[in-house]
């Protein structure tokens, strides 16, 4: 299709920048709307009425919604770099780590900054295991993807970004050189790729972002990225 | 890209074995793909009280089943077992083509997995408050579920959600036919009501009528007994 694709979302998201990157790898023609999430656009209620969530891909008429899937469908529908190897068993290795990355390490860290006492103890030991099984991943690798970003890359975003200036803000130090060395290369690296620098906010702009939330994400668990 | 002799199977595997264990949903779900593709396997029960020293080997990360170990490579998680098993044996295909076609089946499948499959798993052990609660989130995530097929599959009903032949999510609805039956006589209810939600009605009774399906089933009666069975123990341990 050659038709500009409008990708609706935040720069503050992880989400959002899955999807992001995948469309700049693909050197996609795409329109980024941006969300104001505490007041929802018609476009976004309309296009992801079930979950109310970005991103939200919308080529021709159809939609796409869900992080995952959004960058599945780019890599499908889309000619050029391939973000998924071709590979079944690689697919079904990356896909694997990506579910990994959404289901556990992400709520484990996330939990591990928005806790106290007892509880964030608890998390804090999860979020260790489950960052060394996936820096485990690495395996002397430049990248998951290999020599090249790919699925599990991205989906692990907001490892490489968001996780240190989350546990800034939360005065924790769970993902750093000295116990995550190869993690932590692998998020330099990351980071260092044109169409993922390119999607990515000031730091310093994020930090100060979450720091101006941070009561708030305390009290309900809940994400504010924008 | 390797390919395969007339694209039946992606290249030549020698042996595919599947650790599962009796009366899972998600072990039958996989169970089913590979008699709709006519995989041959070997099949190894595991007992998820007394985990064997192989299945902790072949899934260390999560510890369960369903583990399709393809020549000795393990694969975990059964959506993404599933669709492994359909880029490697590619007849019958159980996904479509189309890009955005693959996105709302993902889509719908993860919406089972993630909203409608954790309610019915409440609704087995819980009782009053806390039953009728997980009734209405049930039947109110049946009835979006219900709605997004028919707005997004244009053959569904006919008698599958992917049409005329079985499909990915026809072989999840398909596979928690025994699920479902638990639901109806533990509630009273009629939770997947053929008026209500017609086109899942027929995607889960097409599916559980096939020869296949009828092989993968375990006894209903026995299905019955254990979960009654898990009931009074988890009754039994909850505070007055």
């Amino acid at each position: 299709m050659a038709e500009t694709a409008k990708l609706l979302g935040t720069k503050g998201s992880p989400y959002s920048h899955r999807a992001e990157v995948a469309l700049r790898l693909k050197e996609a023609n795409f329109e980024f709307l941006h969300e104001d999430l505490a007041h929802k656009s018609d476009m976004l209620l309309r296009y992801n009425p079930i979950h109310k969530k970005i991103p939200v891909l919308v080529h021709g008429e159809k939609s796409i919604v869900e992080s995952l899937i959004v960058v599945e469908y780019v890599d499908e529908a889309f000619d050029g770099y391939a973000i998924l190897p071709s590979d079944p068993y690689e697919r079904a290795m990356a896909r694997f780590w990506a579910r990994y990355i959404d289901e556990k390490v992400i709520p484990a860290f996330w939990m591990s900054c928005w806790t106290d006492g007892e509880m964030q103890k608890g998390f804090i030991a999860q979020a260790k295991e489950t960052l060394t099984t996936l820096e485990g991943q690495l395996k002397g690798k430049k990248f998951f993807g290999g020599d090249s970003i790919g699925f599990v890359d991205l989906a692990a975003g907001m490892v490489a970004f968001w996780f240190g200036i989350l546990q800034e803000v939360a005065g924790i130090n769970l993902l750093n050189e000295e116990d995550y060395p190869v993690l932590c290369r692998w998020a330099d690296d990351y980071c260092s790729i044109e169409p993922v620098k390119e999607s990515l906010l000031d730091r310093k702009l994020l930090v100060a972002h979450f720091a101006s939330k941070k009561e708030k994400i305390f009290a309900t668990k809940a994400p504010v990225y924008d | 890209m390797m390919v395969g002799d007339c694209a039946k199977i992606m290249y030549e595997v020698k042996e595919v074995k599947l650790y599962g264990t009796w009366g899972s949903t998600y072990t039958a779900v996989v169970q089913n793909a590979l008699k709709l593709k006519e995989v041959k396997y070997k099949y190894v029960q595991e007992d998820l009280e007394n985990k064997s020293e192989e299945l902790l080997r072949i899934n260390p990360v999560h510890k369960q089943v369903p583990v399709l170990v393809v020549d000795g490579r393990p694969i975990a998680e059964s959506l993404v077992i599933l669709e492994y098993v359909d880029e490697m044996w590619k007849s019958p295909p159980i996904m479509p083509e189309d890009p955005y076609e693959r996105a709302m089946v993902r889509f719908w499948a993860d919406f089972i997995y993630k909203k409608v499959a954790p309610c019915s798993y409440t609704i087995l052990f819980t009782v009053g408050e806390a039953l009728e609660k997980a009734i209405e989130e049930f039947t109110r995530n049946l009835a979006t579920l219900e709605e997004g097929i028919g707005k997004d599959f244009a053959n569904a009903g006919k008698p599958f959600i992917h049409g005329a032949k079985p499909g990915l999510l026809d072989i999840i609805m398909g596979s928690s036919s025994g699920g479902i039956r638990l639901l109806a006589d533990l509630t009273g209810k009629e939770l997947i009501d053929k008026d209500k939600v017609p086109l899942v009605y027929s995607s889960v009774h097409s599916f559980e009528s096939l020869p296949i399906a009828k092989e993968t089933q375990v006894p209903y009666e026995q299905l019955l007994s254990r979960v009654l069975a898990k009931r009074e123990k988890a009754f039994a341990t909850e505070q007055p």
